[in-house]
């Protein structure tokens, strides 16, 4: 067990490319964060960096309390999960579990008792003589999995583990890493640019955007308050509405006083805020005509356009609304569910 | 792999499409076999007026012959030695190129050049190179008090041919082990590495394994080289000599039929070359293919 230090680390290729610029982070020992953010944040060049398979331009990487820049992937006692599983093809389950071991000098016995025991916990025993190919995805991903397994490393390191699996799988699959995770307290740093994946899963969130990081908090914290503009359309499905503040009117108080900070331009309103009744706390009142009704099951989406400025939201809600399409509605917002952006800065401005 | 079937409206087209390739096999390749099978059972006397039927005795006389059996042997060596050197060769290159990420296009044509070159090119070249009296490596082996005579030491003329054979193969080897390192996806490298396999280690435990489909074919590839194809190599530097010495089954077909005039063994004699390597290949298929991780 370990903590992960990251100290002002950066990555620079050839020429001018800044993939990672400047990352200080701390994983504590035990916990599961996630890397957050769109293909191209620089997500996985800052988790290859920490396995070792990636060299570090500038800054300090520490695994407990070893600095480990210069160490050698094998010398850093991590374990990793590919996206495309890497299994070794021309080798049986049982083999592909063994080889860390074997090139660790593991005794005969001692191999055999660990790989069963993996085998046996990811319910994989049944196929230890099979080889890759003859897996099914799931399968493949178990292996990968208890390829990690069996070493008992220090730090698990996930990069888009899930994203070769069918939708139902994915959320199995998500459920077991968790569970395995909590049942085995390895510190773990997880890839992922699915932000459900990342909520659900993540002790921790790390939302990265061009190298940056954005925001780092628990999943409700970055939910609930998002630190950018980036963070905010990023996080939550539907995306946030983002407002500019002067196509706001509130029809029941024209001169609307909601005593938001300086430099506010922005309102972001997540589309599970607005509501078709007036909630009992100070709320606005909006007029908006109701462009297009989309029933998804347990939820639905309504796409509406403000009165006046034609701007467009959306709105998430259960069951049908009272209105036909192309109908003028009246929603309503609390106070309290707006969130301030400075759009200049893409900041939060409360 | 998906195969798409293509129609035609016209049914003469297709045959006049593959017609190039059959007309060359055929007179290149199917009619000159079946030329030499049916000589190779028959006797022509030495002008050429009369050709008897004589059934199995040119085969019987070859095997009986020990200069054949030698011969024999020698391919043999010959083969193995050259296959294991140019294959050895072209994939410490091929491993080298593949390391290699920005000049890998220039090292990669300048290693496949050698192949454009002609067999009897190939084996001037080495002549010069190897030449007892106006040769550079000779004179740079006399350093090392090695007296190279290739005109006289059997064995030295064996190396020769070996190298200069090995040497023009190296290019194809070369191309198809950089192919096959390509295709190995790098995760799996990763992979090996993070779980604390050395460099070498990796190659040979992950690497390796899953080149062999190429190194299957190629060795298929080079031992039907060296049967055939070294006749240029072996005519342009030793001409089987010295005292027969590099006297391979392909240019003893060649010395016996064409200079010893000799129709009928020579005929038996490739109508067995070719037997030897369909049998050589279908073993390869049977028995090494089944290892093979594909």
């Amino acid at each position: 067990m370990a903590s992960i230090t990251l100290e002002g680390l950066k990555k620079t290729y050839s020429g001018d490319v800044h993939a990672v610029q400047g990352i200080d982070l701390t994983i504590q020992d035990g916990e599961l964060v996630v890397l957050v953010g769109p293909s191209g944040c620089g997500k996985s060049t800052l988790l290859r960096m920490v396995a070792g398979l990636e060299t570090i331009t500038q800054g300090t990487l520490k695994i407990g309390h070893q600095v480990v820049n210069t160490l050698e992937p094998a010398e850093r006692d991590i374990a990793m999960v590919f996206q495309n599983y890497a299994l070794y093809p021309h080798m049986t389950v049982y083999n592909n579990l063994a080889y860390g071991l074997k090139n660790r000098g593991f005794k005969k016995e001692e191999i055999k008792k660990r790989v069963h025991n993996a085998a046996k916990i990811l319910e994989i025993d049944d196929f230890l003589e099979r080889k890759p190919r003859r897996l099914s995805g799931g399968q493949r991903q178990r292996v990968a999995m208890g390829r990690a397994l069996v070493r008992d490393p220090k730090v698990f390191l996930f990069d888009e583990p899930l994203s070769n699996l069918d939708a139902k799988l994915r959320v199995q699959m998500r459920v077991e890493i968790k569970k395995l995770q909590r049942r085995l307290k390895t510190t773990s740093l997880y890839v992922t640019h699915d932000q459900l994946e990342a909520m659900t899963l993540g002790d921790r969130l790390v939302v990265l955007n061009a190298g940056k990081i954005e925001q780092v908090g628990t999943p409700m914290e970055i939910y609930s308050r998002p630190a950018t503009m980036f963070v905010a359309g990023f996080i939550g499905s539907p995306a946030m509405n983002m407002v500019p503040l002067k196509y706001i009117q509130d029809i029941d108080n024209k001169n609307l006083s909601l005593n938001l900070p300086a430099p506010t331009d922005t309102l972001g309103i997540r589309p599970d805020a607005i509501c078709l009744s007036p909630p009992e706390s100070p709320h606005l009142t909006i007029e908006a005509t109701l462009e297009l009704f989309e029933a998804a099951g347990s939820e639905s989406h309504l796409y509406i356009r403000l009165a006046n400025s034609e701007q467009p939201a959306v709105i998430r809600t259960n069951g049908q609304p009272p209105q036909h399409e192309g109908e003028m509605l009246r929603v309503y917002v609390a106070h309290e569910a707006l969130h301030p952006f400075d759009s200049r800065t893409g900041k939060r401005t409360d | 792999m998906q195969t798409k079937r293509s129609t035609y409206q016209n049914r003469w087209l297709p045959y006049l499409l593959l017609a190039p390739q059959l007309i060359i096999t055929l007179v290149f390749f199917i009619w000159p076999a079946s030329q030499a099978v049916k000589s190779s059972v028959e006797r022509t006397d030495p002008f050429g007026f009369k050709t008897t039927f004589i059934g199995l005795e040119n085969y019987a006389q070859i095997l009986a012959d020990i200069t054949y059996l030698n011969a024999l042997g020698r391919t043999a060596v010959f083969s193995v030695s050259v296959t294991l050197l140019s294959m050895g060769i072209a994939l410490l290159l091929a491993v080298c190129v593949n390391r290699v990420l920005r000049t890998s296009k220039f090292y990669t044509t300048l290693l496949v050049w050698p192949y454009a070159v002609a067999p009897v090119v190939a084996g001037v070249l080495w002549w010069f190179l190897f030449n007892p009296t106006i040769g550079l490596i000779p004179h740079l082996l006399d350093w090392f008090n090695i007296n190279w005579n290739h005109r006289v030491s059997g064995t030295q003329a064996m190396i020769l041919i070996t190298i200069a054979a090995a040497w023009k193969q190296v290019s194809y080897n070369f191309l198809f082990f950089l192919a096959g390192l390509q295709s190995i996806p790098q995760p799996l490298i990763e992979a090996a590495a993070i779980d604390g396999a050395k460099p070498f280690k990796r190659f040979w435990s992950i690497v390796f394994p899953l080149l062999s489909p190429t190194t299957f074919f190629l060795i298929i590839i080079n031992i039907n080289y060296v049967m055939f194809d070294t006749f240029g190599v072996i005519d342009a530097t030793t001409k089987g000599g010295p005292n027969q010495a590099t006297m391979t089954l392909v240019y003893k077909i060649y010395n016996d039929g064409v200079v010893g005039l000799n129709i009928g063994s020579s005929s038996a004699q490739s109508v067995m070359l070719m037997g030897i390597v369909l049998l050589l290949t279908f073993i390869q298929f049977r028995f090494v293919e089944r290892r093979v991780n594909y």
